[in-house]
C-alpha cells in the first residue's frame, strides 16, 4: 500500500445540459434542473417531479451500435467516460491497457431498459409467461449491471481489473473507493472510475411513491429539492454519471497530467439496523466520516468543506446533520456545508460520484456550490448549508459522503494538489 | 496482515441444499440438472435449469424477512446460516465494526421484479409494493445479511457476472488487510423467472439441447452451451492469525493468490485475458504453474469458449499437465453464485483430499486436458487454481491453499 | 370486496404481506406497530397492498397517522363510507 490516487480528468452528464462545464457552470450559479417529468407520462404517480439530463446520445457522439446496445445509464457512462480520458490527457495507446482498470459505480442496473423490454415481452404485464418472440438482443447486458463496466472498459482500452461496484445509493463513493484500492495496492496505474445511474421511470418512481420518500411538489418542481430546509418534503429522483481518471500520482506526474486532487482517504460503513431508515443520532455515518479521515491522517478541524449528501428528507438531513457534529465537533459549525441534490436530484447509484466531481471542481476552482432552494432553518439542522450562492474559497480539504438502501454510509476525503509533497 | 482463511462455508445448490449434502451429490456426480419446473417452459428453446427444488426459506429466516426478499438473498440467508455455525462465529463476540458483508451478484431479484412489474402494468403504480425497493437491486443480500447479523464494517457488492464470485475475496482480503477482522462473502443469484429466462436467452450462448444429460457438457466436442442455475455459496474468511487466535476447528484454505483481467475490446486481435489472470493470481500466490494440484475451469460449455480456455489452460501448465474439473455440470452456471460455489467446491476438495468430477462430458480429445469426468478422483492436493469468466469480458482466478 | 374492514380482513391483508401474522389478534388492534414487531416499511407495504385490494389512494398524512392496526381499520372504513 504505497501508491497514491489522484484525479486527473473529470467527466459529467448531469441533469441540465451534458458536459462537465455545463454541469459545473449550473450548480455555481444554484440553478435546478428538477422539472416535471418528461422521459413518460408521470400524470397518475403522486411524484412527478424529476432532474433529468437533456440528453441526445447520438449529439453526445454515440456511434449507432453503442446506442442500440445500451441502455441510458451505459450511454452517459460512456460520454462521461470520454470526457475524463480526453481531460485527462491519457493517451491509451502510450498505456499498457493492462495496467489500466474499471470501476463503475450504479444502483439499479439498466433499469429503463428492463422495464422498456418487459412491457414489450409481457404485452404491457398481461403475460407472466413472458414472449421471446419480442426478445431484444441486448437484454442480457441489461439484466446484468455489469455491461456498464463492459462498455466503459472499451471506451477506455481497459484490460486490467473491471467491475461494477454496487452498494446502492453508496456506490458512486464506493467505485470510487476501489479504484483507489486498487491503484494504492499497485494491481493499476489507472483506473476510469465513476458511476452511473438512470432511474427515472415508473417502476423506480412507484418505489419511491410507495415509500412516500419522494417530493410531492408537483405545482412548483423547480423548488421540489429542498435539503436542510425545514419545509422539505422528500428526494427528487435524478440521473446521470460522472467518471474520473484516476492516477497513481508518480504516473501522473511523469506524463505531466494535471492534477484535480488527491482521493485521500475513503470509507464505507453499514448501519446494521435498517435497510431504509437511519438512526436520527448519525452514528454510522459519523463513523464513516472518522475513518476516512483517519485513512486521509487529517484532522476533522482541517476540513474546509462538506460536500453532503443532503437528500432533502428529513431522516437523512437530521442524521447527517448529527453525523458532522459527532465526527468533527465544534468545527462543524464553522464549516460550509452544500447539497447540489437541491439542483441535480438523487441519481441513486450514481449520486456519489456526481458529487465527487462537484467537489473536485470546488477544491480546483475555489468556489463551494450552494445548497438551492434553502430558505427556512429546521432547528434540528443548524449548520451553515450555503443558502443559494456560490462561495469564493480556498479548498485544501473537502469531505463527501453519501448513504443509502441497504444501510450504507460511505464517506471520501479530496485534498487540494497544493498539499501533494 | 496474515494471509486471508476460508473458516466457514455455506452452500445452496441445484444438488444439494447444503454443504454436506452438495458435496456428497457432487463426489457422486448426481446432478442436479432438470427440467425447468418453475413455470412451464415448453414455449421456450431452453428447458433445462438448475433448479434449487424444494427450498424452503422459512427454514432459514423469518417469515419476514423472506417476505421482504428475493429467492437470491434467501438462498443467502441459508448459506450464510451455515458458514457462520460451521466457523462457530457467533456475531456478537465481535465488535459490530470488525465484520463486514461482501457479496456479488449478477441478476437482482428479477423474479421478485417481474412480479412487481407486472402489478405496475396490470394495475398502477399505487399496486407497487414497498418491499420491490429492496428486494430487486443488486445490493439487497449485502444489506440484508448486514443487518441480520448485524455487521457494520465495509460492506460492499460487485457485479462481474460470473466473475464476481471471485472478486469478492479479493475485496474481502483488501478490507481484512486494513483491520477488518472477519468477512461474509461469496455470491448468489436466482435469475430463473420466465422474465429472467428470456433476458438469458437473448445472450445465444444458453444450451437449447432438451435431455439434461447432454445440456451441458463443456470441453465435449458436443458442447452446444450452458445450462443456468441458481444458487450460490457464502463463506467466513478471516486473518489466518485471527482464526488461529479464535482456535477454530477448521480451516479449509488460505485465499494465497487473486487476479483480474478483462479482454480486450473486439475487434484488437488481441488474445483474451483468462490466460493472464491465471498466471497473475499464481505470481500473487508467489507460486509456480507445477505448484497447482487442480484446476476447477470455467467450463462455458460454449466450443469456441472451451477453446479458448483450453488454451489458456495448456500454455500455462502444459498439455494435461494438471488434473481439470468442471463441477458446474451438475448445477449449471450460478452467475454470481457460480465462482462461489467452485471455490466451495475447490475448498472441500482440499479438505478431503479428492477431485469432483465432471459428469456427462466426453473430453475432446483436442483440448489436450486431464479432465477428471464420471468418478471423483482421489490425490494429494495442497494447491488449487479457481477460473471464472464473467459474460461481457470479465476474467477472475483465486488460487486457494491448504494451510 | 366488501364495503367495510373487518379485523379478518386486515389480518388477510398483513398476511399477504408479510407472512407471520399469529401474534395479531383483536386484542391488540391498538397496540403501536412497532411494539408488535412491524417497521415502517412493513406498514408501508401493508398500506400499498391495501390501496390494491381496496383501490385507494392513501396520502401520506394518513399513512403518517396509521400507528397501529385499529388505525388503519378505522382510516380504510372511513375513506369506504366517504366515496
Amino acid at each position: 500500500m504505497t501508491g497514491r490516487a489522484v484525479i486527473t480528468g473529470i467527466g459529467v452528464v448531469a441533469p441540465g445540459q451534458p458536459g462537465r462545464e455545463a454541469f459545473w457552470e449550473m450548480i455555481v450559479k444554484g440553478k435546478t434542473a428538477t422539472r416535471r417529468i418528461t422521459l413518460f407520462d408521470p400524470t397518475p404517480f403522486r411524484s412527478r417531479i424529476g432532474a433529468e439530463c437533456d440528453f441526445d446520445p447520438e449529439r453526445a457522439g454515440l456511434s449507432y451500435q453503442e446506442i442500440r446496445r445500451t441502455d441510458r445509464a451505459g450511454q452517459f457512462a460512456l460520454v462521461a467516460a470520454r470526457e475524463a480520458m480526453a481531460d485527462s490527457g491519457l493517451d491509451p495507446d502510450a498505456e499498457d491497457p493492462h495496467r489500466i482498470g474499471v470501476s463503475v459505480g450504479n444502483g439499479v442496473g439498466n433499469a429503463i431498459s428492463m422495464e422498456q423490454e418487459y412491457r414489450t415481452v409481457s404485452d404491457n404485464g398481461r403475460q407472466w409467461l413472458v414472449d421471446q418472440g419480442y426478445m431484444k438482443p441486448h437484454l442480457y447486458s441489461y439484466v446484468m449491471s455489469s455491461s456498464l463496466a463492459t462498455e466503459v472498459a472499451w471506451a477506455a482500452g481497459a484490460e486490467g481489473p473491471a467491475t461494477v461496484v454496487s452498494s446502492g445509493c453508496c456506490a458512486g463513493i464506493d467505485a470510487v473507493g476501489y479504484a483507489v484500492d486498487l491503484i494504492r495496492e499497485g494491481t493499476a496505474d489507472v483506473v476510469v472510475a465513476g458511476a452511473t445511474d438512470a432511474p427515472i421511470y415508473p417502476i423506480t418512481v412507484s418505489c419511491f411513491d410507495t415509500l412516500r420518500a419522494s417530493s410531492t411538489s408537483n405545482d412548483d418542481p423547480e423548488h421540489a429539492c429542498r435539503p436542510f430546509d425545514r419545509r422539505r418534503n422528500g428526494l427528487v429522483l435524478g440521473e446521470g454519471s460522472a467518471v474520473f481518471v484516476i492516477e497513481e500520482l508518480e504516473h501522473a506526474r511523469r506524463r505531466g497530467a494535471r492534477i484535480y486532487c488527491e482521493v485521500a482517504g475513503y470509507s464505507a460503513r453499514a448501519n446494521g439496523y435498517h435497510m431504509t431508515g437511519l438512526r436520527p443520532d448519525g452514528r454510522e455515518m459519523g463513523e464513516a466520516i472518522t475513518a476516512a479521515l483517519d485513512e486521509a491522517r487529517i484532522n476533522p478541524d482541517e476540513i474546509d468543506y462538506a460536500n453532503a449528501h443532503g437528500s432533502g428528507t428529513k431522516q437523512n438531513d437530521r442524521h447527517e446533520t448529527a453525523a458532522y457534529k459527532r465526527s468533527l465537533g465544534e468545527h462543524a459549525y464553522r464549516i460550509p456545508v452544500s447539497s447540489i441534490k437541491s439542483m441535480v436530484g438523487h441519481s441513486l447509484g450514481s449520486i456519489g460520484s456526481i458529487e465527487i466531481a462537484a467537489s473536485a471542481l470546488a477544491i480546483d476552482r475555489g468556489t463551494v456550490p450552494p445548497t438551492a432552494n434553502y430558505e427556512e432553518r429546521d432547528p434540528e439542522c443548524d449548520l451553515d448549508y450555503v443558502p443559494g450562492t456560490a462561495r469564493e474559497a480556498d479548498l485544501d480539504v473537502v469531505l463527501s459522503v453519501g448513504s443509502g438502501f441497504g444501510g450504507f454510509q460511505s464517506a471520501v476525503v479530496l485534498t487540494s494538489p497544493r498539499r501533494i509533497v | 496482515m496474515s494471509v486471508p482463511v476460508i473458516t466457514g462455508l455455506g452452500v445452496v445448490a441445484p444438488n444439494g441444499q447444503d454443504r454436506e449434502a452438495w458435496w456428497q451429490a457432487t463426489l457422486d456426480g448426481k446432478s442436479g440438472l432438470g427440467r425447468i419446473s418453475r413455470f412451464d417452459p415448453d414455449r421456450y428453446p431452453v428447458r433445462v435449469a438448475g433448479e434449487a427444488t424444494g427450498f424452503d426459506p422459512a427454514e432459514h429466516a423469518p417469515q419476514r424477512l423472506v417476505s421482504e426478499t428475493d429467492a437470491m438473498t434467501q438462498y443467502a440467508f441459508a448459506a450464510t446460516n451455515e458458514a457462520l455455525a460451521d466457523a462457530a462465529v457467533v456475531p456478537d463476540d465481535f465488535s459490530d465494526l470488525d465484520m463486514a458483508v461482501i457479496t456479488a451478484n449478477s441478476s437482482g431479484g428479477v423474479e421478485f421484479g417481474q412480479r412487481e412489474l407486472q402489478k405496475l402494468y396490470r394495475e398502477g403504480p399505487q399496486a407497487v409494493g414497498a418491499y420491490m425497493s429492496i428486494a430487486w437491486f443488486y445490493a439487497a443480500t449485502t444489506g440484508q445479511l448486514s443487518i441480520r447479523h448485524g455487521m457494520r464494517g465495509p460492506c460492499g457488492v460487485l457485479c462481474s457476472e460470473q466473475a464476481g464470485g471471485l472478486d469478492v475475496l479479493a475485496q474481502a482480503r483488501r478490507v481484512l488487510a486494513k483491520g477488518t477482522r472477519l468477512v461474509l462473502s461469496g455470491g448468489t443469484d436466482a435469475s430463473l423467472s420466465p422474465y429472467g429466462l428470456v433476458c438469458q436467452l437473448s445472450n445465444g450462448r444458453l444450451s437449447e439441447e432438451h435431455r439434461p444429460e447432454r445440456a451441458y457438457v463443456p470441453f465435449d466436442s458436443d458442447a452446444s452451451g450452458y445450462v443456468p442455475g441458481e444458487g450460490g455459496a457464502i463463506f467466513v474468511v478471516e486473518s489466518h492469525d485471527d482464526a488461529r487466535a479464535r482456535d477454530v476447528e477448521r480451516i479449509y484454505a488460505a485465499v494465497a493468490g487473486y487476479a483480474a483481467t478483462f479482454d480486450p475490446r473486439p475487434g484488437t486481435g488481441r488474445p483474451p485475458g483468462l490466460r493472464r489472470a491465471a498466471e497473475l493470481a499464481l505470481a500473487d500466490a508467489s507460486l509456480a504453474p507445477p505448484d497447482v494440484d487442480v484446476v476447477f475451469a470455467d467450463g462455458y460449455g460454449v466450443p469456441e469458449l472451451d477453446r479458448q480456455e483450453a488454451e489458456a489452460l495448456t500454455a500455462v501448465f502444459g498439455p494435461g499437465a494438471v488434473p481439470v474439473t468442471v463441477p458446474k455440470t451438475m448445477t449449471g452456471r450460478l452467475y454470481a453464485g457460480g465462482a462461489a460455489l467452485d471455490v466451495a467446491a475447490a475448498a472441500l476438495a482440499l479438505r478431503d483430499q479428492v477431485i469432483p468430477p465432471s459428469v456427462n462430458v466426453r473430453p475432446d480429445p483436442e483440448h489436450r486436458l486431464d479432465l477428471v469426468v464420471d468418478r471423483p478422483r482421489e490425490t494429494r492436493l495442497r494447491t488449487a487454481l479457481v477460473l471464472s469468466r464473467g459474460y461481457g469480458g470479465f476474467n477472475a482466478a483465486v488460487v486457494l491453499r491448504a494451510v | 370486496m366488501s364495503a367495510n374492514m373487518t379485523f379478518d380482513d386486515l389480518k388477510a391483508v398483513m398476511s399477504r404481506c408479510t407472512g407471520d401474522v399469529e401474534e395479531l389478534n383483536p386484542e391488540n388492534l391498538g397496540a403501536a406497530f412497532t411494539d408488535i414487531g412491524y417497521d415502517s416499511l412493513a406498514v408501508l407495504e401493508i398500506a400499498s397492498q391495501i390501496q390494491r385490494e381496496y383501490r385507494l389512494q392513501i396520502p401520506d398524512e394518513a399513512i403518517e397517522g396509521m400507528n397501529s392496526p385499529q388505525d388503519v381499520i378505522d382510516y380504510v372504513n372511513a375513506s369506504l363510507s366517504a366515496v
